[in-house]
């Protein structure tokens, strides 16, 4: 009898998994990065049915893609300089002029962007800075400088969280020391990896999904954070205050890619231009509180976001950098240290 | 009813012609599906690395020089032993045994206070000890994390009740991975101690008794001897799969440093996509699990003779 | 006092068993009770409410929930009758089956999946898959749940065989029974709480995996511990805790059946003996 059951339970899920909606979407997003209301009016609007899967670093998803999940996803949201690599692996499909025909919502700024000239493969999602926020109630001194998280105050050792995202940690190791990205002078090489081990022992946790939540809960008093999420954990109570440093800080745009062997690339077409109307957009930008780079999404956006001081560079401050894509064997030096820094 | 009694002891061979039919589907499906791919994870931990992830099929021995030597940051130095991720075995091996002594210091006695219960009150014991064997190892996990951090009950209740004037740091520390390496596999020490307490005759005690030895020389010279095949068996069932835990390591550790499981599973789906590292590290930990098994198989047939 | 138990009895042992309910049971139960917080923060308590329970089936993220816990009950289910049948024949030939060149080799390979640490299952069987081309997605999954589950199957079979007396089925064979009405009418009825037990074992370490599935799920594709991690690394919210509280719930509700149906097991075969 309970066999029967079973039985009938089991053939009843193989039945109803194919009665699903007619269209498909497959999307790989950054987590906490699109807000599911919106992802429900894409649905409804033309029934098609889209599931999200999350990352938590662009190296992750790279990883996992060349892992035997390209093919299964349409679109993905690479940060900029994994939109390089991407297309230089030959991971992306080409969009055809005049496929997409909300295009021209795209501001002039982000149009010609060096990772992809004349937005073939892309289209901007949201865009902000990375740098670190500071629990006020832990330090009131100087948080305008690197020093911070590199060579942290006596009251903030051992309390700091930093983002699991090798180009963005390694960059801002670049600005502290004041040396170029990709660097190939072995003595900077040397510095830099020894600036890392050194810091390391100053530093509580790796984590980038956890960013927000440490600060919230007082897990850490300083967390390497993007400027959005910085916001975030702010407006949920965090006493913290994001710092726009001396020595600079690093600058990027992720956006939506079409991959390449999308299995429902017609949807993935959809879907991109539905994320241009300014509308849409500005739906994610008010859950997400980065910028994004769309012509008329301002009128929708909420009043405090532009005024908020995650989203206002100090006067004063260092410049803001994308991070660099290295040639191989640069990059295999640089990935020597990130290994030595998280082993 | 156990095993032993009845004719169901000696070898029955009613089924033995169609044997080989019976068998074939479970030798398929686990060869073909676990084998096979254990096989081929070998022979992965000897490719090359392609440049951004994937594996180019040439030979090489660089995972395993990886592993062990360090030949400096551009590569060219004279390699010299690299603690690193020897460490970083050392590190889960110690865990792990910590996490077993904890486990036997606690099963133990519990094992053994559950196995000298009359029957009836024994099985409401048991029960209450195989509830959380069969609760998601997840979730166990998780509220062991809401339990013990900075602003959790456990430490709101320390604090009220005055034990403590600050918040006790434990979350994010390698002890809470030990706890919760503890926690996890608790049950599995409890459970194979009791099977072999409760198949102890207790008239060696009642002699021992008589012979004027105290309890405690009776529980350490005349009982353990007798159930330690049960300690070894809960042993190996907390501590092997406390070295390749990745739960633990990552939800109460913080994932700063790396634990074995934590470790293999960065070379697949985190930052580092070394997938012949990843399976040579994996081969690694497969040979010192099938170590410990050798050890165990030797010590039951040393018993039973 | 009779002087047996006094003998039996150690101090302290009865206070340790006590610490060892408390650790096994607290953070669950505390679990449980927050999970009626009212509040939005986990940390404060604002009063005792259903709402995460209503948020679980109808909040934003239901759809989720509910793909996920789909997934996993039916890759549960499905895992674990197909694994019960493997490890029924195998528990069959291998017990009831005589003495055999290999028949240590044949439990080795049994028992593989339970010897293997799960973490190094997972890094095979997604090389595995990947090299043979194998798409990963909910079958990838059920393939490997099937594999890992025959062991957890096999174990509870076997001993409920090893402790049934061989007369009835020599019995039955001597009435000119062929094996598989003896199988059907002689040993089934007297092995099925063995048979069961495997399936409910089989099912909840199938429910129950998360680092095998994380390896190896497709697209799209989430169970209940992929969809539950993932949502708990941006921390613990209150609805995960009402998800807790069900799944553990359910849990307990399933170890009971197991326990009947053990007992009812003992009891027939009491009777029969």
């Amino acid at each position: 009898m309970i066999i029967k059951t079973f039985l009938s339970a089991a053939a009843l899920a193989l039945v109803a998994n194919s009665a699903l909606a007619e269209g498909k979407l497959s999307v790989y997003h950054w987590f906490e990065y699109i807000p599911a209301e919106l992802v429900e009016k894409f649905s409804t609007k033309y029934d098609v049915d889209v599931t999200v899967d999350t990352f938590d670093s662009n190296e992750s998803m790279l990883a996992s893609l060349k892992a035997g999940t390209m093919g299964s996803y349409d679109v993905a949201v690479p940060g900029d300089y994994m939109v390089e690599i991407m297309v230089g692996l030959g991971l992306l499909d080409t969009i055809a002029a005049g496929e997409l025909t909300n295009i021209n919502n795209i501001e002039e700024q982000w149009l010609n962007v060096p990772f992809d000239m004349g937005r073939k493969h892309s289209i901007p999602y949201q865009w902000g800075s990375t740098s670190f926020s500071v629990n006020r109630d832990a330090y009131s001194g100087n948080i305008n400088t690197t020093d911070i998280i590199f060579n942290p105050p006596e009251q903030l050792k051992g309390k700091i969280n930093v983002l699991d995202s090798q180009g963005e940690v390694m960059a801002m190791a670049a600005l502290h020391l004041g040396i170029p990205q990709c660097s190939t002078d072995r003595d900077q090489l040397k510095s830099l990896d020894a600036l890392l081990q050194s810091a390391k022992e100053n530093w509580a946790s790796f984590g980038s999904d956890t960013a927000k939540e440490v600060l919230v809960s007082g897990d850490a008093a300083v967390g390497m954070i993007w400027n959005g999420y910085g916001a975030r954990a702010r407006a949920e109570g965090a006493n913290i205050e994001y710092s726009y440093p001396d020595q600079g800080y690093v600058v990027w745009m992720d956006n939506v890619v079409l991959l390449n062997e999308a299995p429902n690339r017609a949807n993935a077409i959809l879907f991109m231009d539905f994320l241009l109307e300014p509308e849409n957009i500005a739906a994610v930008t008010n859950y997400a509180m980065y910028a994004d780079g769309i012509k008329g999404s301002t009128p929708f956006l909420d009043a405090e976001l532009a005024s908020s001081p995650e989203h206002n560079p100090r006067a004063g401050s260092g410049a803001g950098v994308f991070v660099s894509v290295c040639d191989q064997a640069t990059q295999e030096v640089y990935d020597q240290i990130w290994t030595r820094l998280r082993s | 009813m156990a095993a032993g009694t009845g004719s169901g002891s000696t070898v029955s061979a009613i089924f033995s012609p169609v044997r080989l039919w019976l068998l074939l589907p479970s030798w398929i499906v686990i060869g073909f599906f676990l084998l096979v791919p254990v096989l081929l994870m070998l022979t992965y931990s000897f490719l090359t690395k392609e440049f951004r992830g994937g594996v180019i099929w040439e030979f090489s021995l660089a995972s395993y020089d990886q592993f062990l030597f360090d030949r400096g940051l551009f590569g060219d130095e004279a390699p010299v032993v690299k603690w690193t991720y020897i460490n970083i075995f050392i590190r889960s091996i110690l865990q792990a045994i910590g996490a077993t002594i904890f486990c036997l210091l606690i099963g133990f006695p519990t094992a053994y206070f559950i196995a000298t219960r009359p029957i009836q009150s024994r099985t409401i014991w048991l029960f209450l000890i195989t509830v959380p064997y069969w609760v998601n190892l997840l979730i166990r996990t998780v509220s062991m994390k809401f339990l013990i951090r900075d602003s959790g009950p456990l430490n709101e209740l320390l604090l009220y009740i005055g034990l403590i004037d600050a918040p006790l740091h434990v979350i994010n520390t390698n002890f809470a991975v030990q706890l919760g390496l503890f926690y996890s596999y608790l049950p599995f020490m409890v459970l194979p101690i009791y099977a072999s307490v409760e198949r102890y005759n207790f008239t060696f005690s009642e002699v021992a008794s008589d012979l004027y030895a105290s309890k405690v020389t009776i529980l350490w010279e005349v009982i353990l001897p007798v159930v330690k095949p049960g300690i070894i068996a809960g042993s190996i069932l907390v501590f092997v799969p406390s070295l390749g835990a990745f739960l633990a390591p990552d939800l109460l550790g913080g994932a700063k440093t790396f634990m074995i499981g934590s470790l293999i599973e960065d070379q697949f789906k985190g930052n580092a996509g070394n997938w012949p590292f990843g399976a040579a590290a994996s081969m690694i930990l497969l040979s010192l699990v099938l170590v410990v098994l050798m050890f165990y198989v030797r010590a039951q047939n040393k018993d039973q003779t | 006092m009779d002087r047996t138990f006094d003998i039996k009895h150690y101090r302290g042992f009865f206070s340790i068993t006590c610490l060892c309910l408390v650790i096994l049971y607290g953070p669950l139960i505390i679990v449980m009770i927050y999970s009626f917080n009212d509040s939005v923060s986990i940390t404060n308590w604002g009063g005792i409410s259903l709402r995460w329970y209503v948020e679980i089936f109808t909040g934003l993220e239901s759809a989720k929930f509910k793909a996920a816990a789909w997934n996993s009950f039916s890759i549960a289910i499905m895992a674990a009758i197909v694994s019960t049948v493997i490890a029924t024949a195998a528990a069959i030939g291998m017990i009831r089956g005589g003495n055999f060149k290999g028949k240590f080799a044949s439990f080795a390979l049994i028992s593989l999946p339970i010897m293997v640490p799960e973490i190094v299952t997972a890094v095979a069987t997604l090389i595995f898959f990947s090299t043979i081309g194998f798409k990963l997605g909910t079958l990838s999954i059920l393939v490997a749940h099937t594999v890992f589950c025959i062991p957890f199957a096999y174990l509870p079979i076997s001993a409920r065989l090893q402790g049934i007396d061989a007369s009835y089925e020599e019995a039955a064979q001597d009435l000119f029974a062929n094996r598989w009405k003896t199988f059907r009418y002689v040993l089934m009825p007297i092995m099925w709480p063995g048979i069961v037990a495997g399936f409910l074992l089989a099912f909840i370490i199938s429910l129950d995996d998360f680092i095998i599935t994380n390896f190896i799920k497709g697209a799209g594709i989430e169970t209940l511990p992929t969809a539950i991690f993932g949502s708990v690394k941006q921390g613990i919210k209150p609805n995960i805790m009402a998800l807790s509280t069900l799944l553990l719930l359910f849990s307990i509700a399933l170890v009971t059946l197991s326990y009947f149906i053990g007992k009812r097991g003992e009891a027939n075969q009491n009777t029969q003996q």
